[in-house]
């Protein structure tokens, strides 16, 4: 079972440093492991608008919009914002949680646009994890499936 | 056969996760207004219902399609386009709860089989056989009011299959007739489909707690570590004669494993599980859960108990504190 936290101190740390760093090696991933799988599906709706995900225990966040050609790093006013920790992320992005459990147990926070928050959802919901492991960095491969398969 | 286990899909993941899991069928809606959870991003266009069709066909499954709001004059080619198109796709069978398209389902697609849903709010025998003799409704799924003796009376005097709630999110039980939401929202969920549209919901965190709006009407605060509910004004928590309690309803799931032996001896055709709104995680988790219970109770009905790990991952999946039997369990009758 996934089962860890991440140190006080490294969180402190981290929240120091700047934002735009981050958000551009997490726009470059996610246009090269997401946005494959996300383009075939309706992701209309995503593109012209401001995002942030926050990873509460890394005291990461991550600001990024999403254009026609995918995603890229920002530092506007965001629309949606996400919460959780990095636990819960990878449980959510490995299909072993369901955002709504997470939700309710309020172990994953939502602000802004309510609508865009759950287009998001069933955007992620709808994504073929398949398609999205094939397009992993190697290295990170093994790890992740073994993650999945719990 | 007794006890098909029918389980939601909001996506061809889910489609496939209650598949692998061991759904007898899955139920699913499509793209637009014309099924009760019509939330952005979610359900399935055209091209996405044929591929879970094959998918399921494929495995032995069927698919059931929620056709379940009531279409309105001027929109009525929406609905019977999804007829249509329901026929064409080949489902094996539509879940409706407005008899003008029923009408119309029987006079175009006579091959087509008919569920009536739990939005047409039928809770008699009379009722029932109503939508048997002038459509040929093969199923209907009871909404839940009735306790357990009342649905067997109901079993007892149709030949309609019967499908019972097993699982899931309650509403405040006026299945088809709730208007509720609209007051806030100038939309009602039985033609919108939907009680609380995304464009109006508002979440908040504030210093006395977690926020919940709809169209600015605050519908509930929750304290740091209360479970949180989905954003419904029957769910809230009001202020009546000095008192801030659930007015109206609880947010509690429904559960219903403890009912299985009784369920299968009244011979319940099939069990439903809520939640096409929610993740493939969820529909997996369910799915596995209600197979494992419901090949239990079938191979040795007297000696069913359900496990204390199936109760387990259950609530863990609930919405709001507890869970529930629901008006199927009436101790004081």
């Amino acid at each position: 079972m996934l089962n860890f936290s991440v140190p006080t101190a490294v969180s402190a740390l981290v929240s120091r440093l700047p934002t735009q760093p981050p958000s551009m090696v997490f726009s470059l991933l996610a246009n090269h492991v997401l946005w494959p799988a996300l383009k075939d599906l309706d992701c209309q709706p995503l593109v012209g608008r401001r995002y942030a995900v926050r990873v509460k225990d890394l005291g990461l966040t991550f600001r990024f919009k999403v254009t026609a050609r995918g995603f890229a790093a920002d530092s506007g006013k965001p629309e949606l914002i996400i919460s959780s920790s990095a636990r819960d992320f990878l449980l959510l992005l490995s299909r072993r949680e369901d955002p709504d459990t997470l939700f309710f147990s309020r172990r994953l926070v939502s602000e802004g646009d309510t609508e865009l928050g759950l287009v998001v959802k069933n955007l992620l919901d709808a994504l073929d994890p398949e398609v999205v492991l094939r397009r992993l960095p190697p290295p990170l491969m093994p790890a992740v499936r073994r993650l999945m398969a719990g | 056969m007794p006890l098909e286990l029918v389980c939601p899909a909001g996506s061809l993941m889910a489609l496939k996760a209650a598949v692998d899991n061991g759904a007898d069928a899955v139920y699913m809606g499509f793209r637009d207004n014309t099924n009760a959870r019509a939330f952005p991003g979610l359900n399935f266009d055209e091209a996405q219902a044929a591929e879970g069709l094959r998918y399921a066909h494929d495995r032995g499954r069927k698919v059931l399609l929620a056709l379940n709001t009531y279409p309105q004059s001027d929109t009525w080619q929406r609905w019977t386009g999804a007829v249509d198109r329901a026929a064409k796709l080949g489902m094996d069978a539509v879940i409706l709860a407005d008899a003008g398209l029923m009408r119309y389902a029987v006079k175009n697609h006579p091959q087509l089989r008919l569920h009536l849903s739990v939005q047409g709010s039928a809770t008699s025998y009379e009722a029932v056989n109503f939508y048997r003799e002038h459509f040929g409704v093969q199923r209907a799924v009871l909404p839940r009011v009735l306790s357990l003796p009342q649905v067997e009376a109901v079993v007892k005097n149709t030949a309609v299959e019967i499908e019972l709630f097993g699982f899931g999110g309650l509403c405040v039980m006026v299945e088809g007739r709730c208007l509720l939401s609209s007051y806030c929202t100038g939309e009602s969920p039985n033609s919108a489909g939907v009680c609380s549209p995304a464009k109006s919901v508002q979440w908040k965190e504030t210093s006395s707690g977690l926020e919940s709006r709809l169209n600015g009407v605050l519908l509930d605060r929750y304290g740091k570590d209360e479970k949180a509910g989905y954003p419904t004004l029957c769910k809230g928590r009001f202020e009546v004669s000095g008192e801030t309690y659930y007015a109206l309803e609880e947010p509690t799931s429904l559960n219903t494993l403890d009912l299985l032996p009784e369920m299968l001896k009244m011979g319940i055709a099939a069990i439903k599980i809520e939640g096409r709104q929610r993740s493939p995680a969820y529909v997996t988790q369910v799915t596995k859960v209600w197979r494992a219970a419901i090949d239990a109770v079938k191979k040795n009905a007297e000696s069913f108990a359900p496990a204390p790990a199936w109760m387990a991952e259950l609530n863990k999946l609930s919405e709001g504190q507890s869970h529930t039997l629901g008006a199927y369990n009436r101790p004081w009758k």
